[in-house]
């Protein structure tokens, strides 16, 4: 704050007299009193922010803890009734529950390992100088660009059983058609296969915004020291980007753990259950599944908060890793 | 009118959002002192294209009348469910669907006009078959809203698939051949062991066809007589069960979801020679397979009897700016000549007495569907319909089951299905 820091007024109220011990109580508050003063363009400015994030953010995520720990329905609000930690202890024995923690983690892995790895060769091969670079930089952004709703629904189409390009495709190289939807790990792939699509230009480029930064140097020590391409890409390239790689598991994990969209909208007709016997049914899909088909709010609170805690849980454990590793390599 | 019409693009949340903006908006009066009624629907009502809402504007110059439509009933039940519990939001007349109608009565009535009570409440009730209005009464004798529709059921099949694979294509004789279901799945057994039925043709749409029609032939369907979901116990769904699986298990269905897109796409591709119709699914299947259909399709009785299938309401919300010009617009579109018009431009039944003994009900007939006599046969069906108890969870527990049947069309043994339905509709009950 540059406008409170030339103030003449800070030198008396940060120095009181040091043979004065009675008077600290009361500077105590004066002094916070003053500071609020300063900077109360600075709070003024910050607190559209907090408003809406206290709107929207943290009051929702409180009351959903709330509701957590009632037995309410949406057609009858009023009726809530606290069953304390009820629904959690509900959800731990709920097969439901599992099945859809096993999707997400299964559609989690084939979503995100090949995203990233993709990514990661993409950035690669864009570092170096080719003609229309900026072309394919802008065209591997346009999935991310795209609305889930809108490329969902045409990955639906391409994986039909019917009337699908990619079965077609199958039969004209005389292969059998595959009912995509209906089998657990054909549906978890095909939706991975959406993931993929949209999240790997994203990936890339923050890759390739790290490799930019990587001094050249390094790559021109390696030549000398007769270094190849591949070797150069593993022992200069990875290991510059090891925090944006962190950053990148971190970032597609939460957003694996919240997967929704792309498995509500990939049944085609509507459905909430993530498919006839829930084999891609995600913990995203369960919550909104238990909240907004069965209208069983305390039960899909709780999941949105187990989803929380998940989400808690796997960073923290990245963090932690990741800090291991920096401190075993200092 | 169940599940609903076709379902185009996104859906999900974006949905939800539209939706809220959508029935935000209307209430307010015009410039020129007119005053603008809306009405929250789902699936197609047809009033608009029976011409209906033209008519009333013409008869009321002062009076504007907008519409939101969604494409399915469980979508728009899920947006009504929000602003009922938010109470804001709703359009001046909003559309009920039987499924949901019970869950709306028991904790929802005083959102809306109570139908006993307002002016002509004798002469606008007094034109319905008693069940319509039973089922939209609560239990301490609100009226909820006004009937459009019943869904009498029958049995809809391309006559040119049937001729095709060498089946009899006559109305009077497939009747007797499928008088119940098992006559049916036998038909349909002859059907897929016809070697000139059309390739890539199946009996029926989808064991969810077989369900839902035969599920309300039962004493019970999905709930007992105080309105509690007894799934497992039903007789109803017992048998419409034992009939589906087998259909499924058998590989007579095409195996696809009733109202989704592949479902959509096959009634243009042929991929099905039957499908149980509800009188609101005539509208829906000349819509999907289009001017090309126009001949193909015929209409015989339900195999096991009659059977009731949906039907809907219409409801002024009390928060409604203009209650007495929403109730007057209810009042007549529900009245015996609309609902006489909207049979016979659209095929859906009326839910009045007056209106389904009309003549020119009980004499309509299709040309669509090839002449078929759809006045007398969904006039047959109606009157010989035993209307099973409602609950809160018809909707859910519907969808529950015909999920599971898929998984049998899939391969899974129809007890583990069965069981797995169970499990979802206890999901759903609180068990």
């Amino acid at each position: 704050m540059t406008i409170a820091s030339d103030d003449p007024r800070v030198a008396a109220v940060t120095a009181p007299p040091p043979d004065a011990p009675p008077a600290a109580p009361a500077a105590a508050p004066r002094r916070r009193r003053a500071r609020l003063t300063r900077n109360r363009w600075g709070y003024a400015y910050v607190a559209p922010f907090f408003l809406l994030f206290g709107a929207f953010s943290l009051y929702p995520f409180l009351y959903t803890a709330y509701i957590s720990l009632h037995e309410v329905r949406l057609s009858d609000i009023d009726g809530a009734e606290f069953v304390g930690f009820g629904n959690y202890t509900a959800l731990l024995q709920n097969e439901f529950f599992w099945n859809a923690a096993r999707n997400t983690l299964t559609i989690g892995i084939l979503s995100t390992v090949p995203q990233l790895c993709i990514a990661l060769g993409l950035a690669h091969l864009l570092n170096y100088r080719l003609r229309g670079r900026t072309f394919f930089r802008v065209a591997m952004l346009m999935p991310y660009a795209t609305s889930i709703a809108a490329a969902t629904l045409v990955f639906g189409q391409l994986f039909g059983h019917d009337y699908g390009l990619i079965n077609a495709l199958l039969q004209g190289l005389g292969l059998d058609r595959v009912d995509w939807e209906a089998g657990t790990l054909s549906s978890q792939v095909a939706i991975s296969v959406i993931v993929t699509w949209r999240w790997t230009g994203y990936n890339a480029l923050i890759y390739l915004a790290a490799m930019q930064a990587i001094p050249n140097d390094l790559y021109e020590a390696a030549t000398l020291d007769g270094a190849s391409r591949w070797k150069q890409f593993i022992h200069v390239t990875v290991p510059a980007l090891k925090p944006t790689i962190l950053f990148t598991i971190v970032v597609s994990t939460i957003g694996a753990v919240q997967l929704f969209g792309e498995p509500l909208l990939f049944s085609g007709n509507g459905m909430t259950n993530g498919g006839a016997s829930n084999q891609y049914q995600t913990l995203g899909l369960l919550m909104y599944d238990q909240g907004w088909t069965n209208f069983r709010l305390g039960q899909a609170a709780a999941t949105a908060w187990a989803m929380f805690l998940i989400i808690l849980v796997v960073v923290g454990a990245c963090a932690l890793i990741a800090r291991r590793r920096a401190r075993a390599e200092r | 009118m169940t599940v609903s019409r076709r379902r185009r693009a996104a859906l999900g949340a974006a949905l939800a959002t539209s939706l809220l903006a959508a029935g935000c908006g209307g209430g307010g009066g015009g410039d020129d002192g007119a005053v603008t009624l809306d009405l929250g629907l789902f699936g197609t009502f047809g009033f608009e294209e029976a011409g209906l809402y033209e008519e009333y504007m013409r008869l009321n110059p002062d009076i504007r009348i907008t519409e939101e439509s969604v494409e399915r009933s469980a979508d728009y039940y899920r947006a009504l469910q929000t602003r009922l519990a938010a109470n804001s939001g709703l359009a001046d007349i909003q559309g009920i669907e039987v499924g949901f109608v019970a869950d709306v009565a028991a904790n929802h009535a005083d959102a809306f006009v109570d139908f006993a009570t307002t002016e002509n409440a004798d002469e606008s009730l007094g034109h319905y078959f008693d069940w319509k209005v039973e089922q939209a009464t609560t239990s301490d004798g609100r009226v909820l809203g006004l009937g459009t529709d019943a869904g009498p059921q029958a049995m809809c099949y391309r006559h040119d698939l049937f001729e095709q694979a060498g089946l009899p294509t006559d109305r009077a004789e497939l009747a007797t051949l499928w008088a119940d279901w098992d006559g049916y799945l036998e038909l349909g057994r002859q059907y897929e062991a016809s070697p000139t039925k059309p390739e890539g043709s199946s009996w029926v749409d989808s064991p969810a066809s077989v369900f839902s029609a035969s599920v309300y032939q039962g004493e019970t369907a999905y709930d007992d007589e105080d309105g509690n979901p007894i799934p497992e116990s039903s007789d109803g769904v017992q048998a419409a069960w034992e009939d589906a699986s087998a259909a499924a298990a058998d590989g007579l269905t095409a195996n696809l979801t009733q109202f989704g897109d592949e479902w959509n796409s096959a009634f243009v591709n042929g991929a099905f020679a039957t499908i149980a119709c509800p009188a609101w699914m005539l509208s829906y299947i000349s819509t999907q397979a289009g001017d090309e259909g126009a001949g193909t399709w015929d209409v015989a009785p339900l195999p096991g009897g009659a059977g009731n299938w949906g039907g809907s309401w219409l409801a002024v919300s009390e928060t409604s700016e203009h209650k007495e010009e929403a109730i007057a617009l209810v009042e007549w579109l529900t009245a015996p000549e609309q609902q006489v018009k909207r049979f016979t431009s659209l095929g859906y039944f009326p839910s009045s007495q007056e209106a389904a003994e009309d003549p020119a009900v009980a004499s309509a007939t299709s040309e669509y569907f090839t002449g078929a006599p759809i006045g007398q046969l969904f006039g047959e069906s109606a009157a010989a319909v035993r209307f099973t108890p409602i609950g809160p969870y018809d909707t859910q527990i519907q969808e529950a089951f015909t999920e599971a049947l898929t998984t049998v069309g899939g391969g899974t043994d129809p007890d583990d299905a069965f069981q797995a339905a169970l499990a979802e509709i206890e999901q759903i009950t609180g068990g």
